[in-house]
Parts: structure tokens; sequence; C-alpha cells
């Protein structure tokens, strides 16, 4: 038995290793981080230990400001993107001409680079001095008025950060609804047919309750992507989003290492374990909940 | 409900490119189902029988021909409008709803005037299952069933509603050999009990000739035959309908009529049969040979498997198309397990002769 045991051990020593070194020794490094005050890498030293940092961090304007914009980010996207993104597969999944052509075009952001997407949306919003982007060429022709969206009011600002954010996780969401409404067995809808069910009741209570695990994992994952928000901000507004007040958390973080108020790698901690916090959080009370709800 | 098929035709596009034409699934079945009884579609796979309760259910539209339900065409009616009750093969129960819920979920569906209010509905929920026995384990979730229990409650969803007809396929298919005996008398019982008229699909002969009062032997795609079980089983009209039915299988051996003698090989079976001079198939029930020392027909002793009640003797003979011939003796008949040769007499009624070209059967006197 201890011989196999032995064995056992050797063959996880390369997994150990590699995950030890790259992610265990790090969280725990980083949550070491969080704790000492004025933590300086270069030297090495630090002013004492505490809670300074969390408190910095929390009365922190900056940090606040992207906390907001990021539970907003979540609190709009998730829901939205997964509800459009079930609606777009069973569309397709109830065709049959040119069902390949458009999966193919809906799952082009997904492969699409981006910084590159993020310029094709400074060209649909971003005012020039040759015009006001596409958008507000639109809103012009029905006669509104000019909207700022890059560099104007903060709702407008939120708006495009959403709206880009919900176009660009969809394609993944789209593939992979419509393979688990494929996966479901064609029987039941037969026999559902037979007994004379209506077609938004297949739906609500054959379909809904089939998919409902990959829902749900699309929520979670939605829900910790969403968190995890970063570089869709840069893509529209630049690398100075304090300034635009469109900074997420992550954002937070990098700025506080590397940004050009950088060199807090203590702060950076602080913030990076509060982000683990509330994703861990969430992320628990949808399992919970899941658990009431999605069947199997 | 009498139900009545008119030239009913399916054909499918066909897949292969190499072959022109249509597949075709069901060619011009015309026949009646009287009401209230119980008819099992036989056949070997693929011979049409699972498209002919698609097109009786509704989920296929036929490429012509009429289906009647009484007076009624339904030909044109979709599948939820023609009221009938399926029970597929794999049950299709919704695993996540539990046995009451996968019962109630027909009654739900009821609208208008037919809308029945909660009671209504726990009431006949009950009743089906009570009906199929399984009232014991109504808040159960499928995967916590057996597979006999798991046919019950789908035979349950398909009753609740009192449909007019009650289609099944292949619904002994995935049950054990125990469960398949005990769940085909069932059926029968509910059948019985309920008086709808019931058509179920099956490649298993011994169980539609068990349960059904009318059989309908099919092959791809065209009827062979149509009748009670044992006219079927006596009297086949082809050499295919008298292959499929019977285990062990029918015996067939290449014979020949010459003046008014039977012969197989050198034997002469009948001396005088009132047929033409010509080639025949002979085929033999198991059950049709008698052993017996200076019997007519000598065949090469192979074994003998013992079964209890009655003893199959088996041995070869160069006519015999089968591999080895079964004769199913009674247990007292002493054979010499040693012996290179075995002689037989048969029973005339269980001897077919069948044209070497047709297949048809040929009547004979002897």
């Amino acid at each position: 038995m201890e011989k196999r045991n032995a064995k056992a051990w050797l063959y996880l020593v390369p997994a150990i290793l590699f995950l030890g070194f790259f992610m265990v020794y790090p969280l725990i490094d980083v949550f070491i981080y969080s704790f000492e005050e004025g933590y300086n890498s270069a030297s090495q030293t630090f002013f004492g230990v505490g809670t300074y940092n969390y408190s910095y961090v929390l009365h922190d304007p900056y940090f606040l400001q992207a906390l907001k914009n990021t539970f907003i980010l979540v609190i709009i996207t998730v829901p939205l993107s997964t509800g459009i993104a079930l609606l777009i597969s069973v569309g397709l999944s109830s065709i049959k001409p040119l069902r390949n052509l458009y999966q193919t075009v809906y799952f082009l952001p997904y492969v699409t680079n981006t910084l590159a997407v993020g310029l094709v949306f400074m060209i649909l919003f971003k005012k020039t001095a040759y015009s006001d982007g596409l958008i507000n060429m639109l809103i012009n022709w029905f006669g509104g008025n000019s909207v700022d969206f890059i560099d104007g009011p903060y709702w407008a600002k939120m708006f495009v950060l959403c709206f880009y954010t919900i176009w660009v996780v969809m394609p993944f969401k789209i593939l992979i609804l419509t393979s688990a409404l494929a996966s479901v067995n064609e029987e039941y809808y037969k026999a559902a047919q037979v007994d004379g069910t209506s077609k938004f009741r297949i739906f609500r209570k054959i379909t809904l309750p089939m998919i409902s695990p990959t829902l749900f994992y699309l929520v979670i994952t939605g829900f910790i992507g969403a968190f995890k928000a970063y570089s869709d901000a840069v893509a529209l507004f630049g690398t100075n989003l304090n300034a635009a007040e469109m900074n997420t958390i992550v954002g937070y973080i990098y700025d506080m290492l590397y940004g050009d108020s950088g060199g807090y790698p203590s702060y950076a901690s602080a913030a990076a374990i509060i982000l683990f916090t509330i994703v861990l959080t969430i992320t628990c009370i949808n399992l919970l909940i899941s658990k009431k709800h999605v069947h199997y | 409900m009498k139900i009545v098929l008119q030239n009913l035709t399916k054909k499918f596009p066909n897949r292969n490119k190499k072959v022109k034409g249509d597949v075709i699934a069901v060619n011009d079945f015309t026949f009646e189902i009287p009401d209230g009884s119980l008819i099992g579609l036989l056949g070997p796979s693929g011979c049409g029988k699972s498209t002919t309760l698609n097109l009786l259910s509704g989920l296929l539209k036929p490429t012509a021909g009429k289906i009647f339900f009484g007076d009624d065409d339904v030909t044109g009616l979709p599948a939820e409008k023609r009221g009938v009750g399926l029970v597929f093969q794999n049950y299709a129960l919704y695993p996540h709803l539990t046995v009451r819920q996968n019962i109630m979920f027909p009654l739900e569906n009821l609208k208008g005037a037919d809308k029945l209010s909660k009671e209504q509905m726990n009431e006949k929920v009950l009743e089906a299952a009570k009906l199929v026995q399984i009232d014991e384990l109504m808040d159960r979730k499928p995967d916590e069933l057996s597979g006999g229990q798991q046919q019950r409650v789908a035979i349950a969803r398909a009753l609740v509603k009192m449909p007019k007809v009650l289609l099944l396929d292949e619904p002994l298919s995935n049950l054990d050999a125990r469960l398949r005996l005990q769940t085909r008398e069932e059926i029968r019982r509910i059948q019985r009990e309920t008086g709808i008229t019931t058509i179920f699909v099956t490649h298993d002969q011994e169980e539609a000739m068990s349960i059904s009062d009318l059989i309908v032997v099919m092959k791809d795609g065209v009827v062979h035959q149509i009748g009670k079980p044992q006219e079927v089983y006596d009297k086949p009209v082809n050499l295919f309908v008298a292959k499929f039915l019977g285990t062990p299988p029918i015996n067939v051996f290449h014979g020949k009529v010459e003046d008014n003698k039977l012969y197989i090989g050198k034997d002469v079976i009948f001396d005088s049969v009132n047929v033409d001079n010509k080639e025949v198939y002979v085929a033999i029930r198991p059950e049709g040979f008698i052993l017996k020392d200076e019997g007519v027909l000598g065949c090469n002793l192979t074994g003998v498997e013992v079964m209890g009640r009655d003893i199959s003797v088996v041995s070869t003979h160069e006519c015999c198309e089968n591999v080895a011939i079964r004769s199913i003796i009674d247990a007292d008949n002493m054979v010499n397990v040693g012996a290179k040769q075995v002689r037989f007499d048969l029973k005339p009624n269980k001897v077919f002769l069948f044209d070497k070209e047709t297949e048809e059967r040929i009547d004979y006197q002897l």
C-alpha cells in the first residue's frame, strides 16, 4: 500500500511542482503582501503588518469608482448576453437553410483580436474632427443630438463598454448553447408534440430544464469573466482609465503595480484579495441557487 | 376506434448518390384495424414498421394514401390533433420531472373547453398510475426507476389523456427476458381493460404472436400477410413469412415434385401430392418431425439438445438450406446419440410447399 502511495506521489510531482510554483506560491504571496504595509519589491522591505492596505484601498475613490464600474458591468452584461445568446441559439437551431453561415458570422467576434474590435468600436462611437462616428450619424438622422460616447458623459461611456462586452462574450455563449440545444434528445420533442404541447411550453418545460446545466455554467463563468474585465475598457478608452472614470478592479490592480501611479504591490495585493473574495462569494451564491434549479 | 389505411405510401429521398430514386419505406399499405384490437406490426429491421407507426401518430406525413380514424380522415391532421398516445422505444420520459409530473404533462396541455381543474388532473393521473400499478412511485424521478417501471410510466403518460389509439414502438426491447414476459401480459391486460385500439411494433415474432389479436408481417415496406397469429403460423402465404415466424425457425429443403411424388434428395416424402412436376421448397416446422426407424426422411445426426419438456434433435441434410435441422421431439423418445443416421416421419399439416420462383405457398392435398 505504502509503495503504491509513493509511486502515486512520484507521478504527481511534475504537476505539483508546476502548480505550486506558478499558482499556489504566488497566491499565498499575494495574500501575505496584502498585509505588509509599504512593501517594496526591490529592497524586499516593509514597515509593518496590519490591515492598513485594505483600509487604504477601500477608501481610495479610484478603487470605489472601479468597484462601481465593475458591478454595473457585471449586472448588465451577464444576464443580457446570456439571454440574447439563448435567443439567437434557439433561433439558429430552428432554421435549416444557411445555419452554418449564420453560425460562422456569430462566431467571428470570438476569433477577432480585442484591440482590432476596439478600433471598429472607435469608428462607430468616437467623435473626431471629421465625423461624430457612425452611431451619432444614425442618431442625427433620427433627429437626435450627437452624444460623445468616448469622452462624454458617464452613462454614454458605460453604455459603450457594456455594448462592447456583450458583443465580445456572445459568440462563445452561442457556440456552447447551440451544441447544448443540439444534444437534447429529439424524442422528448416528439413525445411533447404528440401530447399537443405548445411551442412556448415545450421551450419552458423541456428545453430550458434540459439545457439548464449549460446555462448555469455560462452564467457562472460569465460572472467571473465580467469581474475580471480590463482589456475591453483599455481597447475603448485607452490606458488612463482612472481619468476616464472607466477603470475596473483589475485595471486598478494593474495601475497600482505598473501604471503611472504604480509601484504599490501591497495595495494591488489587497485589491486583488478583495476581488477574489467578491468573485468567490458570488460564485458560491450562484452554485447554491443552481443546486435548486438545475436538474440532474 | 377503427383504423383504416388506404394505399399508404412513404418515400424518403435517397442519400446514397449512386442509387437512383427514393427509398420506399412503406409501400402501398391497405388494411383495416378493427376497433378495440391489439395489433402487432412485425418484421425484420428496416422493414418500415416504425415508419408506419410514425405515419399513424402524425409525426411523419405520408407521400401518398390516406389514414382514417373511424370515419374521419386524419391524413392531414398534425400529431397533436390526432389524439394518439405514443410510447417510445426509449420511453422518452422527461428526466427532470417526477413520475407524477410526467404523467400529468399531457393533461396540462389541454386548452379551452377541455381544460381540467387541478383535482380532476390529479384524479386522472392517479387512475392511470393505478392501471399500470406504479401509484407508489409517484414522486420519484425517472432515473430512480427500473426499466420496467419506466416503461409503465411511459404507458401511463400515453394513456392518461384517454387516446383513441395507443401506439407502442418496440415496447419490450429494452427489458430483460423475464420482465419482457411479464410486461407483455401487462400490456395485454391494460389494453383489454381500456379497450383502446393498440398498435405495437416489434421484431420479435414470439412477442407479437403471444399477445396480438392480429399480426401484420412486413418486409421491405411491403405487407406480406395479415391475420390471426395462429392462422399466419399455420398458413404462411410465402416462404418469408414461414421463415420469420417460429422458434426454432422452420427447416427449408430443396425438393421437387415428380409424378405426384414429393422428393427431398432421394427420399420420397409424400407419394401422392396433387402438384404439377416442378422444383419446390419444402419447409417443415420443427414440431412436424416424428422419430421413426423406418421414417421417410433420413438425416445425418449431429447431436441432441435436452430442454426438459422436449428434446431438440440436431441433424444435417445435403438438401437443407439451414445449417442444421432442428426437430422438436417429445422427451419420452429415446435417441441413439451414437448413431450416424436418424429417420423421421412427417406430420403433413406441418409441411409447406413453396414455389421456387415466386416463393408463394402451394396448396396441396395428399
